[in-house]
Parts: C-alpha cells; structure tokens; sequence
C-alpha cells in the first residue's frame, strides 16, 4: 500500500466525519455506537499501524513510507516516517484505543467526546508523519482545537480558565515558530524537512536591531522554535499551563495531553532543532540543560506539596520531560536514545497514572489526596496495579523508567557533569513524592466512611491496564525493542551534528550562555 | 467616447442603467412591495455581472484616455466585490421583511454603490478615483440610516457621513497636492513624474490620500467611525459595510500606491506598515472588552485590514497577491459569519450581546459548529482556510525582508485568538441562561454552512483564487 500513512491518519478523522454526520439523536443506543465506532476506527488504526512497523527498515536512516503530491502555494503534501518518529506514530496508535475505553463511562455529549478524540488522533498522527514543514505546523497547530474543547467542555470546575491558558500558552509558541518557518523557507527555498535537513542554515553573527547575535540566523530560528517546543513539552518556567489543564481535563483527556501531546515538543526537537540548527543547539544547549535540570528539581519539590493527586502526577510529568530535553541536547548517542525512549515510556506510565487517578475519581469524585487512604483494604487489584506504576514512575529497574532515565543520564553525565548530578537528586525526590502519595492513597487503614463500600477494579478497567502493563514491563527488561529501531536514525543524527558544530565545540560549550 | 471605451465600461454602464429604471420602476409601481422583486433582481445581476467579468476579459485595456482600467487586478476586486454583495444582499432579504425594512431604494442603493466600487478599483485617475469614491460612500451613508425611525441607525449615517466627508476631503487635498507637483491626474502620469525624482509635495499628496483612503478602510488610526457605525446600523447593513466596501477600497489603496505612487514602494510601504502594525495590535486589544458581537466585529474587521495592509506594505507583487487572497478569504469569513448574526434574536427582537449566545451549542449543534470553524478561522488557526490568509501576507512580510512586520502579525493573532476564542466558549461552554434562538432563513442557513464547509475544504487548494491572485497581482506591479 502507498498511501498507508495517510490512510492511518485519516481513518479516524473519517469515523469522526461519519459520527457528525450520520449519527442521529443522544439516546444511550446513539450513544453505545459513537463508542463502538470511535473504538472500532482506534483499533483498525492500530492493526493497519502495525503493518508500518512490520515493513520499517531500521537500518535505513532515511524516510520510508514516502508519499508525494503538490499541494497549494508550492508547498506538498508530504508523509513520511523515520526511526525516530515511526515509534511515536505507534504510541499514538497504541494509545487511542485504551483511551476511547478509558471513557466509557462518559454520559455527557458522548458523540462530540468521540468526535474530539478522532480528530485529535488524527492530527497527532499528522505531526509524527508531516514531512513538510507547512504541513507539520497544520497538524500541530491544529490539534490545539480539539484538545480546547475536551478540556473546556468535559473538564472541571476551573475548565474554563485552564482551556484558555492551555490554547493561548501554545498558540503563542506556536506563531513564532511560524515566522521561523517561512524565514527557513526564504532562506532554504523549500519548506521540504528532508531538504532542510540537509540545507546548512547561517551560522554567521549578525547584528539584529543593534544587538549582537551569536549564531546568526541559526540562533534565531532556534529560539522561536524553542519558543513553541518548550511550550508544548513543557520546560521550566513555561510549564504553569500543564498543571491547570490536566487537574481540570478529564481522565481520557489528561491521557492523551500526557502520553502524546507533550512528545510532540520532543519530537519537535529532534526533528528541528538539533539537526536543522545544530550550531545554534550546541551555542544554547547549556542554557537547555540546567533549565532542564532546574526543571527535574524544581518540579520534583513542588509535585511534593501538591493535595491534588492529578496535579502531582503533572509535576512529574514536568520533571520527566526534564530527563527528555536534557537527553536531547546533550547530543549523543545514548542521550538521544534515552530522550526517546523516556518519551515513549512515560506516554505508557504518566498514560496509566492518570488512568489510575481516573478510576477513584470516577468512584469517589474527588481528586484530594486526603479524601482517600487504605485502598488497598477494599481494592487490592488497584492496589497492585498503582503501585506497578507508581515504581515505574520512580524508575525502579525493571521498568521502562528506569532505562529512559538511565541512558539520558549517562548521556548528559558526558557532557556536563554537574547536570547530571543535580538531576539524579530528582530520581531521590520523584521516589520521594511517588511513593508518599501511593502511601497516602493506598495504604494505612480505611478509615473514612465514605471509601467503605468503594469496588475493586472492573474487568474493562483491568484489561485497560494489562497492554500498559506489559508494554512497560517488556521495555523494561528488554529494551533493544526500541534501541533496534531508533538506533541508526539516531547515530545518523548524532554523526551529522556532531559534524556541522564547529570544531572548538568544547570551549563554546563551558562558556555558559 | 469611442465604442471601444464604452464597451470597455459596459458591465459598470450595465448596472448603473439596471439602478436608475429599477428607480422608475419602483416609483412608478407600488413601491415597497417591489421590494423583494428589485432586490432579487439586484443580486441575480450581480452574479451575473461577475460571471461576465470573471469569464470574458483578457489582458489589459484602458479606456478615456486612461481615466478607467480594466485589468485582471480590476477583474479579481470586481468578482469578489460582486459576489460577497449579492451574498449579503440575498442572506439579508428574510431579516429586512421581517423588521420591515425592506424599503425598494435599499438594492437600488447597494447597487449603485457597487457601481462606485466597481469604479474605484478601475480607477487610473485621480478624478476617476474620487468619483466611484464618492458614488460608493453617498450610497453607503443613505444606507447607514435606512431605519429612520431609530436613532442609533441614524445617528450611525450622521457619524459615517461626518467623518466620511472629513476623510473626502482630506483625500482631496491629498489629490490637489498631487495635482499641483505633477501637473497631471492621470496615474501614468503621475508615475512618470515620480520616476524622474520625487519631489517634496508629491510625498505630501501621497500621504494624505493613503490617510483618506485608511479611513474607508478603517485602518487604525483612522477608524473611530467603525465599531460605532457597525453597532448602530441595521445587521445586514453593517455585513455589507464589512465586505465589499473593503474590497474596494483596499483595491483602490493598492492601485493609487502602484499605478501612481510604484516608483517609490519604499515610501508608501512604510506608511503602510506603521498603519498595519496599528490596526493589528488595536483590532486585537480593544475587541477583548467588547460585549456585543457587532461592535466585535467591527475591531475584528480592523485587525483583518491590518494582516491585508501587511501585505499590501510588503511592496511586491507577491504581497498584493497574498493581499487579494487575504480580502477574497476575509470577505468569505464574514460573510458566514454575518448570516449567523443575522439570525440572532430573542422573542422576535434582534440580540447582539455575546452573552447571549451561552450554551448555544446545546439547542443548535451544527450552526455551533459552523460557527466554531468560522471562529477559529477568523483567528487564523489551521487548518482553516483563515490560516492560509494570515500565512500568505506574513510570509510576504518576511519575502520583503520585514521579519519585524510578521513577528509582530503573528504576535497580534494571538491576541486576537482570545476573543474569538470567548465567541466559541460562550456557545460550548456557557452556563445555562436565557439564551437567544437564532432563526434562520434557508438563505442564511445555506450561507453559513457553505462558508464553513469552504473554511475547511478550502485547504486542499483555496478553491483556486491563488492562481487568479498572481495574475491580478502581476497585472498590477510590473
């Protein structure tokens, strides 16, 4: 098939059109089948899907699965996936289906819920497979719609508030990040990424409005995607929308935000900046690195004073992806390689937390900490299941945490020693927030009245849990799974940079900017 | 006049004709019952008229003396210019019956305002220009108060009038600054003057008409009349106010700056940016606090001038292509979304207040939806076709080397994203309240979803107005 790629794009957005157009009425028949339908396309999405990974070629650092056509104002329409993405567009496809599960619990506007969720899978899809860079920012930019109304619509009490600050927080990213591009297009006379990955951007300091910029063109267009991947991913200090949209998003909705959409600011990084502007990336990467370790530490300490358990599991969502930026821009093999494999593996294990904190809340309908304690006399499944993940979180060695924040370490302790020491202190603070809130949650006596006749997990929500389970599991002991297929793509990233920074690399980078 | 001239201007004659005996023919019958008659009459002319125009006509021609051009930049505003009149015109039709405004001048009006625009974006004199100016804005001031009986419609036709005459005549004194350095009115000739120096006065002329001329398109800071002209004036009037008239006069600022003032881009296009900068940033902050969805607009409509000013500043032929495209789109949007505005009321009376709109969604899922796109499209995010608007000028923003210019277009959408975006929260998420009905005629109802559709499926090709922007765009900047 030639068209695979877009076929598994547009799947859901073609179920999500058949949902808005031919499903009638809001009775719980009409209800029952916008489920079984957003279900049924997640899940053809994810076969077909499987299907890419069967015929990716790893050794091939090229693009593959390439498909072409003109498309208005020269630009194309241009699919494609490499090494590094095709793992995401399998987490995406992976993911969808135990999210739609996830919510089917949801009564109101059920139809319009689906409908969201397909058009979001498919724009996420759009992102990881666009290989033009108009066609990427539409798939990025866009997919901001559908998550505004999941938020604002289904969300909690403060929703409102927390779906404007998540769309106006990352539209603004993400207009600098347009201008960027159509200076790369005027620069490079193409908005081909192929192309531009292999266009060499200046590097020449120049003079902007008076001030002297190192790096030149570089640096600039370095910034203003910088500005929009932070954002998204998020770095500290732009990271205060992520905690309001998740505590406020509902369960499947803070699934998908922490799972997916925030890889798209690493993806981002690794498909931009780093090989488009490696120059500009190794001139700022200290400045990436100590807001990153910053953010790990940071982070770690305020998800410890949190009474909310989803904005806990935020902050650390926040220090995880901390590992991530840290892992890219210390540029070498294993740090890329753990960035993404930490990206991956936080899609499985901040996906399940969320799911976990999504089970009480749909017993109970609260998020406070101290409204729970001893779960584990009345639900002992969960119990198991939560502590699974909650050290996972930690990175116990076993899991897929523990690779991910094993190898960005190692790749950072390379580059820049104290980093990496001040963050490992966050692999202390995050076994010291995870295990204090599981010990609050779940264990002690069950003593409020109100958690009393609470049930132990329901088979859909154990076979929710079981492929996320696994899949960490497997990642864990066998991480060459992945390391197999990222493995080239990143070494031909890591070759081509190392090759275009200057040869006095070594000074620039102690000269902190 | 040879015949050659006159058939040159045979669309324009055509329409001016068909205004005067529809006149007669109202007067002499029995008036407003004609009405809906002459108004189905004016805007099936329309169509025709662009039809005619948009498939017949090739090349270039001048006719009096080069006082009237007819090229494809001329052919591409008229298109555009009729076809977004007759919209307004046919999706307007239930609204006037049921208030009782459906007066017989009413068409009669809108016609003979098109004429005058149709003069304006022909216009290769300076007389020429001034006169399709004035013929559009007399109609237009008529129109502003046609419900006599209410005081803020007539007040609305007192102020635009007011300060359309102030605009007229600073214009004219820009024209008679022109006049006096270049000892001619003719564009080319003024051109020719300009390439062999520029002399102090012309700079002057030229100024004070892109100031009159800000004013019909209400750049900021000439657009104090805007939000309350749109406010005051009955709802299908103010969606004609904020479609074609700016076509026109946006066609008009880009013909006086290139046919007249293409020696010199580097200087006008300063003036521009600084205008365009003004209105993006105005358009934005001051529709934040606004409460009724017509004054919204109105700051809407300004901000959307400035993204087609960033354009038209870029001074290339890319840039008046990407601000053709910018107007076809932006008239497009407000076209839909106009028709929505229309509907809106409580009890049988028209409601504009935003609030009004709380929880809409729940009664009417798919105007929301329509609605929803016709938003986010407004505020220029993909992949509504409103995105391509923005990303064509800003991108002739940065081919021009005016980086600063785009950076500063795309931080002002995102402000302006906020109050778009409020439209969409009160409709989704909105408490339960009051709310309004919006009863649509099947006109109006056929014009919102159409534009939405096309907001959406535009992105596969914009339905090819590019390539008949950089034909017009050619035509005019050689």
């Amino acid at each position: 098939m030639d068209n695979l790629l877009s076929i598994i794009t547009f799947i859901p957005a073609v179920a999500a059109a058949i949902l808005a157009l031919f499903l009638r009425g809001d009775d719980a028949a009409a209800q029952r089948n916008a489920k079984w339908l957003a279900l049924l396309a997640t899940t053809a999405t994810f076969l077909l899907s499987l299907f890419v990974l069967a015929g990716f070629d790893p050794a091939d650092t090229g693009f593959q699965f390439v498909e072409e056509y003109d498309w208005i104002l020269g630009l194309k329409y241009k699919m494609g996936v490499d090494g590094i993405s095709v793992l995401f567009v399998m987490l995406t496809t992976f993911l969808m289906p135990l999210t739609i599960a996830a919510c089917w619990d949801v009564e109101h506007r059920v139809k319009e819920y689906m409908i969201a969720f397909l058009l979001l899978e498919t724009l996420m899809l759009g992102v990881f497979c666009a290989l033009d860079l108009v066609l990427f920012y539409l798939f990025f930019e866009a997919g901001l719609i559908p998550m505004f109304l999941i938020i604002g619509i289904w969300g909690g009490k403060e929703r409102i508030y927390a779906a404007f600050k998540f769309f106006l927080y990352t539209f603004l990213g993400s207009v600098l990040m347009l201008v960027a591009m159509i200076a790369m297009y005027m620069d490079a006379g193409t908005t081909d990424i192929p192309s531009l990955l292999a266009h060499n951007f200046g590097s020449e300091d120049m003079q902007v409005l008076g001030i002297h910029v190192v790096g030149g063109l570089q640096t600039l267009l370095w910034l203003a995607f910088f500005a929009s991947f932070a954002v998204k991913m998020p770095m500290w200090p732009v990271h205060t929308w992520l905690p309001d949209a998740h505590v406020q998003a509902p369960t499947a909705g803070s699934v998908v935000l922490a799972a997916i959409l925030l890889k798209m600011g690493g993806y981002g990084f690794l498909r931009f900046s780093l090989p488009m502007f490696p120059v500009a990336s190794d001139l700022l990467a200290p400045l990436v690195l100590w807001m990153s370790a910053i953010a790990i530490v940071y982070t770690s300490l305020v998800a410890l004073a949190q009474q909310d358990m989803k904005k806990l599991i935020a902050y650390s969502s926040v220090a995880h992806m901390g590992y991530v930026t840290m892992g890219i821009f210390s540029a070498n093999q294993q740090g890329v390689d753990g960035a993404i494999f930490q990206m991956l593996s936080h899609g499985f294990i901040s996906g399940a937390l969320f799911l976990c904190v999504g089970v009480i809340y749909d017993r109970m309908h609260t998020r406070e900490i101290d409204a729970y304690g001893g779960l584990v006399n009345r639900m002992p499944a969960y119990a198991l299941i939560f502590m699974f993940f909650t050290m996972a979180n930690v990175g116990l060695p076993g899991t897929s945490g523990f690779i991910g924040e094993f190898l960005t370490l190692m790749g950072v302790f390379q580059v820049n020693t104290w980093v990496a020491a001040i963050a490992t202190t966050g692999v202390i603070l995050s076994a010291a927030y995870a295990l204090w809130l599981y010990r609050r949650v779940v264990m002690g006596e069950l003593i409020k009245e109100a958690l009393k006749s609470i049930t132990d997990m329901t088979r859909r929500e154990k076979a929710i849990f079981a492929p996320l389970v696994a899949m960490t599991l497997l990642l864990g002991v066998y991480p060459a799974l992945v390391t197999d297929i990222i493995g080239p793509s990143v070494e031909a990233l890591v070759t081509d940079y190392q090759a275009a920074i200057p040869a006095d690399a070594g000074d620039t980078q102690l000269a902190n900017n | 006049m040879t015949p050659q001239d006159f058939s040159t201007v045979l669309p324009e004659v055509v329409l001016a004709l068909f205004a005067m005996g529809a006149l007669m023919f109202g007067v002499y019958t029995s008036k407003d019952k004609v009405a809906p008659l002459i108004s189905w009459a004016t805007a099936g002319l329309f169509l025709a008229l662009a039809l005619w125009i948009g498939a017949g006509g090739e090349g270039e021609r001048a006719a009096f003396g080069g006082m009237f051009i007819d090229d494809p930049f001329a052919r591409f505003a008229k298109v555009t210019i009729l076809i977004s009149a007759a919209a307004v015109l046919i999706m307007s039709q239930d609204y006037m019956i049921r208030r009782d405004l459906l007066r017989f001048e009413y068409p009669i009006l809108l016609a003979l305002a098109v004429v005058g625009m149709m003069m304006m974006v022909s216009a290769g004199d300076l007389m020429a220009l001034y006169l399709g100016l004035e013929l559009q804005s007399l109609a237009l001031y008529v129109v502003a108060a046609i419900r006599r009986d209410s005081v803020k419609s007539t007040e609305a036709g007192l102020k635009y009038f007011v300060l359309g005459a102030l605009s007229s005549g600073i214009l004219l004194y820009g024209a008679s600054l022109t006049y006096g350095y270049a000892g001619t009115t003719l564009f080319s000739g003024i051109l020719s003057t300009l390439e062999e120096g520029a002399p102090l006065g012309l700079l002057f002329g030229l100024v004070f008409m892109v100031a009159g001329l800000a004013f019909k398109i209400s750049a900021a800071p000439f657009h104090m009349w805007t939000p309350d002209v749109y406010e005051g004036a009955p709802t299908p009037v103010t969606a004609f106010f904020a479609t074609a008239p700016k076509v026109a006069a946006m066609a008009l600022l880009a013909r006086l700056s290139w046919d007249a003032f293409g020696a010199i881009p580097g200087d006008w296009s300063q003036v521009l940016a600084a205008l365009a900068v003004v209105s993006m940033f105005l358009g934005a902050l001051a529709a934040i606090g606004q409460r009724d969805i017509k004054r919204l607009m109105a700051y809407s409509s300004i901000a959307h001038m400035g993204y087609a000013l960033v354009g038209l500043a870029s001074g290339t032929a890319e840039g008046v292509q990407a601000m053709l495209v910018y107007m076809a789109i932006y008239v497009t949007m407000n076209v839909g979304t106009f028709a929505f505005i229309l509907s809106m009321e409580r009890d049988g009376r028209p409601v504009t207040s935003i609030d009004s709109l709380n929880s809409f969604a729940k009664a009417e899922p798919l105007k929301a939806l329509a609605m929803l796109v016709l938003m986010f499209s407004l505020a220029g995010v993909p992949p509504m076709v409103g995105f391509f608007g923005k990303f064509y000028v800003l991108k002739a923003a940065v081919d021009a080397d005016m980086a600063w210019l785009a950076l500063a277009g795309a931080v002002a959408s995102v402000i302006g994203a906020y109050y778009y975006l409020r439209i969409v929260f009160f409709m989704y998420f909105g408490k339960e309240a009051d709310g309004m009905e919006s009863r649509m005629a099947p006109a109006q109802w056929a014009m919102l979803v159409a534009v939405a559709v096309i907001m959406v499926a535009g992105i596969v090709n914009l339905f090819g107005i590019e390539p008949a922007a950089a034909i017009a765009a050619e035509a005019l900047v050689r």
